[in-house]
């Protein structure tokens, strides 16, 4: 009777494991599945060409310059809005404030990071867009900007956090301020802690679109200046997506694969200079 | 040896720095604040219009100048929800392998995968969606879950590939990574005690697993479902592109739905009217509650469980 026990718990604690193992099979093969099409749709239409030329209309031969460059262009804004207000409030809440106010910054920050992103496009349509009386490149590097901030204020104050308190110790003892603290010995110890949590937010907000929507709008040509709708790589994708035109469809499988291709180079440049300190 | 500061008192800096710093936490408060009052001040005009019918409106038609947001809140909700299950299924059993089964070289590579999900932009999701799984899905999947399971009226009707269930599939992708590295941090946060003196007992594996770790690691599961049907909820633009966008509540998971915000990202741009734009001012504000509440609640259930391991570290 213990003997057949045995032998029921044997089997049992056999099948559990298999059973794990097809689940995690289960969780890898749709990346596979995507990477796999967005290849191998992606690369027919990959050419000089679709990196040179403005979207063409229908039987006409065009590219995603402007959309690459569009993209390029709000990222970089979003980045200049985001990182020094985002870099410098987690600095605060790790050095300086006190911790109920710390805590009243963290709850806030998780609540903008609950934030669909959807709704700070609204947000932001309803103040800038309609304060600007126009979409603009302007308007989205602020969307995107609403949605780096959290993640990186939370990310540089742990950062911060776990650098050693010895170390600050040492530096108030030669007589050094908060600031000369922070800026001397903190922040260069946990630097490349910092430079991966900031490159990891880029690839996030990279691919996003619906804040997009309605703030830098998409254009299909060159951006005329930064108060004007500008556009980007992930709009043109959903717009050439949701078309009834193979050829636009076809176009939005290249879109999709450097898309995929500039957030992949990203991540793992992130990955490498942090070296896995921050997952 | 004179510093490049020595212009500016040591300490006069020092103030100038952390008042800047300052300025920036508030500037967190102040975008809070303003998505607070936009939302609520701009879908003022619907919400005094329509009041709580508002919420239980079935019929959604800018003709006629009637808006309700149930079709969008049940298919925001359902799709959600069809995403969660199946995530937690394929997430929890990929934690328990990745944290209980050792160092085995696999694992290392399959966590850092999972991970890679994450990275895929949801536009890019939705594209796959149309060309690969929806397709799959009227092809394969529908008909053998009509033919199997049809006495349901989860299953019952045309499929057409696009609609709630691959909404809830695509969803159940984009979440999977969530759910599976809070559901790691949690388990590996049960105390290894507990582990060894399951395995010191005689327990196999998968007794120390259901016995020892589940009943621990039960409440931050939770937190890491929540965290994750918050995500969901506010996931666009993979959801639009495949939930088939038709205002309706049907009970077949194969028909055709929408979602909240959906309706904005497809809506906002033609609203006509001051009140067709306030009332997806108001869809926006509710879209913004739920997941406000869902990710405070996974908050508070994961936070606790950070205490804990901090406390047993």
């Amino acid at each position: 009777m213990s003997h057949r026990l045995l032998l029921w718990r044997r089997l049992k604690n056999q099948v559990f494991f298999t059973l794990l193992v097809f689940m995690s099979l289960i969780a890898l093969f749709p990346l596979f599945n995507i990477l796999w099409y967005v290849i191998s749709r992606g690369l027919p239409e990959l050419s000089i060409r679709f990196f040179t030329r403005l979207p063409g209309p229908v039987g006409m031969v065009g590219g995603m310059a402007n959309a690459i460059v569009g993209t390029l262009i709000v990222v970089s804004l979003a980045c200049l809005i985001a990182i020094p207000i985002g870099v410098g409030a987690g600095i605060y809440m790790a050095e300086y404030a006190d911790d109920r106010f710390a805590a009243v910054c963290r709850f806030l920050a998780d609540v903008l990071s609950g934030v669909p992103s959807i709704v700070a496009g609204l947000m932001v349509y309803a103040t800038v867009v309609i304060w600007m009386h126009s979409y603009s490149a302007f308007a989205g590097a602020l969307s995107l900007a609403l949605l780096m901030l959290p993640t990186l204020m939370r990310t540089t104050e742990q950062m911060l956090l776990m650098v050693d308190t010895s170390l600050r110790e040492g530096a108030f003892a030669l007589g050094a301020t908060r600031f000369q603290t922070t800026v001397q010995v903190v922040l260069p110890t946990a630097a490349s802690g910092l430079i991966t949590a900031v490159m990891l937010s880029i690839g996030r907000v990279m691919g996003e679109t619906a804040p997009l929507l309605f703030t830098a709008f998409g254009n299909s040509f060159w951006q005329d200046g930064l108060n004007a709708p500008i556009a980007a790589l992930p709009l043109q994708i959903f717009v050439y997506a949701t078309s009834p035109y193979p050829q636009w469809q076809a176009q939005a499988w290249t879109g999709a694969l450097t898309l995929l291709a500039i957030i992949l180079v990203i991540n793992i440049a992130a990955r490498a200079f942090g070296r896995g300190k921050l997952r | 040896m004179k510093s490049i500061w020595s212009a500016w008192s040591k300490n006069q800096l020092d103030r100038l720095f952390s008042s800047i710093l300052l300025t920036f936490c508030l500037v967190i408060i102040l975008i809070v604040g303003t998505i607070v009052y936009e939302l609520v001040s701009r879908s003022a005009l619907a919400i005094l219009h329509f009041g709580f019918h508002f919420l239980t409106g079935q019929v959604w038609d800018p003709v006629h100048q009637v808006f309700g947001a149930l079709p969008f809140i049940y298919g925001t909700v359902v799709s959600s929800v069809i995403g969660v299950i199946l995530a937690s299924i394929v997430g929890i059993a990929t934690a328990i392998l990745l944290t209980q089964y050792g160092s085995w070289r696999w694992l290392d590579l399959i966590s850092i995968l999972v991970e890679l999900l994450a990275a895929i932009p949801s536009v890019v999701y939705g594209l796959w969606g149309i060309f690969i799984l929806a397709p799959w899905l009227r092809q394969s999947v529908e008909p053998i879950l009509n033919r199997g399971l049809g006495f349901l009226p989860l299953f019952q009707g045309q499929g057409y590939g696009v609609g709630m269930l691959a909404a809830g599939i695509i969803l159940a992708v984009m979440i999977l990574p969530t759910i599976t590295a809070v559901v790691r941090d949690v388990m590996q946060a049960v105390p290894n005690e507990l582990k060894d003196g399951a395995l010191a007992l005689g327990a196999t594996k998968q007794e120390m697993v259901s016995l020892a770790i589940l009943p621990q690691a039960k409440r931050g599961i939770l937190g890491a479902i929540m965290l994750a049907l918050g995500r969901a909820l506010g996931e666009t633009m993979a959801v639009t592109m495949v939930i088939g966008n038709r205002p309706q509540i049907a009970a077949s998971l194969f028909a055709p739905g929408y979602s909240m915000a959906s309706v904005i990202a497809n809506e906002f741009t033609e609203a006509t009217s001051k009140l067709y734009e306030s009332s997806l001012y108001e869809i926006g504000l509710v879209l913004f509650l739920l997941t406000v509440v869902f990710y405070s609640l996974a908050r508070l259930l994961v936070w606790r469980i950070r205490l804990q391991m901090r406390v047993n570290a």
